[in-house]
């Protein structure tokens, strides 16, 4: 068992369409919340295998992609600072803020640097006392007990020199925004597999209760994304809403204890605007207050700049499963990820580089 | 972001008060921060993001999934087509 190609069998990919396609009687719309599930989709291509009757919609799930771009450019203004070392995930350098993007500062002299781990920034502070080293804490629930560990293990150690610019999101409230909307079409999730490791799923029983909604956490191999859609309908054939565990390799309804522990010590929940969506009440982390001198957003209090969004894109309606990539008059001609207009074009996770890199391709093929 | 790759723990040890671990990923081999799964062993496999492992993958459960598929396979050999009832029930 190496828990990958056992998992992408094709073979096996046909049966488990088969008994999707026994069980569909009546059309459904599914939302995936996680990026790194829109991504398997398509990169497999099995969205263009399923049932007519499915309808799947792509979630927010994407931290580089809900980032506020007054956010992007607070980074831009703190990176840009002499003496600062701004390590961040790469995912977040080509990210369009109002004027600039970290690239950018990268490459006009500012000492940008993709870590691989949080740690690594700590660890960069401690050899580096004359340097301000800022980490960009952005993420899920996923992310959250790695940042907080960061932040805990420079207050161990007395670090003035290290400070993150949090910008941590958590999917339930999400989930809510989206059902709560009038234009919501969703009928059942699909739950990210890797939150709920982390988090359990004592979080969604609520929501799956009061807005009637099926909710399956869901792994990211073509078989967990088939095994979970079909959870997902038997129950809404069913008329059922509960939540279940399809991901059951990774995910335990307690979730990992030890890293919500470490959460919670550093992290407070807050609330947080969602770039493209706005303000989600309590869908966000910041810093306890006890960690305040670790908030790169005091400790580097600038102005705040005029943020602006490029009038074209459509990234908010993207996210919310309203529109698909393809929709945007912008996609793949004026917004590329070379020359992104918004985030979701950028992101390993975003809905608009999924499509602009695997179904361009397809097309081209074809 | 949320990306979790499994890994195999080839070595552990401690520094510094966390502990560690070499964790090979089809051969490549990197250092994993143990503190979320600490009781994780030797020739496990672990879900890894950012540099940290955040579960044990639970091979029984894994071999369970596979093993309802195949019952799949083998139902859909026999009668293409069978009825709703006999598929109804789920894992």
């Amino acid at each position: 068992m190496k828990y990958l190609a056992e998992f992408r069998d094709a073979q096996a990919v046909q049966a488990w369409l088969e008994r999707l396609r026994r069980t569909v009687t009546r059309p459904w719309t599914i939302m995936e919340i996680c990026g790194g599930q829109t991504h398997s989709f398509l990169r497999f291509g099995l969205d263009e295998l399923l049932p007519r009757d499915i309808t799947l919609v792509h979630g927010p799930g994407c931290p580089v992609c809900v980032t506020p771009i007054e956010l992007i450019d607070r980074a831009v203004a703190i990176a840009s600072l002499p003496g600062v070392i701004f390590c961040s995930f790469g995912d977040m350098l080509r990210v369009p803020g109002s004027q600039s993007d970290l690239f950018r500062v990268k490459a006009q002299g500012g000492d940008v640097r993709v870590v691989y781990s949080p740690l690594d920034a700590v660890t960069l502070a401690r050899r580096n006392p004359q340097r301000e080293v800022v980490f960009f804490a952005v993420g899920f629930e996923t992310t959250a007990p790695a940042n907080a560990m960061a932040v805990w293990q420079a207050a161990q150690w007395g670090l003035k020199n290290f400070s993150v610019l949090v910008a941590h999101v958590r999917v339930p409230p999400a989930i809510e925004a989206i059902l709560s909307s009038p234009q919501c079409q969703v009928r059942g999730f699909l739950a990210a597999g890797h939150v709920c490791t982390v988090m359990g799923t004592s979080e969604y029983e609520p929501i799956a209760r009061r807005y009637h909604v099926p909710i399956v956490v869901t792994g990211f191999e073509p078989l967990d994304l088939l095994q979970g859609l079909t959870m997902c309908v038997e129950q809404l054939e069913r008329n059922q809403a509960e939540v279940t565990i399809q991901y059951r390799r990774s995910v335990r309804p307690e979730g990992n204890p030890a890293a919500k522990a470490q959460i919670e010590r550093v992290f407070q929940v807050v609330d947080r605007a969602w770039r493209g969506i706005g303000v989600i009440p309590q869908s966000g982390l910041g810093l306890r207050p006890e960690f305040a001198e670790f908030d790169a957003e005091k400790k580097f209090a600038a102005a705040d700049i005029l943020a602006e969004e490029s009038p074209e894109c459509i990234a908010g309606e993207v996210l919310q499963g309203h529109k698909k990539p393809p929709e945007c008059p912008a996609f793949a001609t004026r917004c590329t990820p070379e020359h992104p207009l918004g985030a979701p074009m950028v992101s390993s996770e975003g809905a608009c580089a999924a499509y602009y890199r695997y179904r361009r391709a397809r097309a081209a093929a074809g | 972001m949320c990306l979790g790759v499994p890994g195999k723990i080839i070595q552990k040890y401690e520094r510094e008060g966390l502990p560690y671990a070499q964790v090979d990923f089809g051969g490549i081999a990197k250092e994993i921060c143990l503190a979320y799964v600490p009781e994780a062993e030797v020739g496990e496999y672990v879900i890894v993001h950012v540099g940290f492992a955040i579960s044990r993958l639970d091979e029984a459960e894994a071999m369970e999934q596979l093993a309802l598929l195949r019952e799949i396979e083998a139902a859909g050999e026999e009668s293409p087509w069978p009825s709703a009832s006999q598929e109804s029930e789920t894992p």
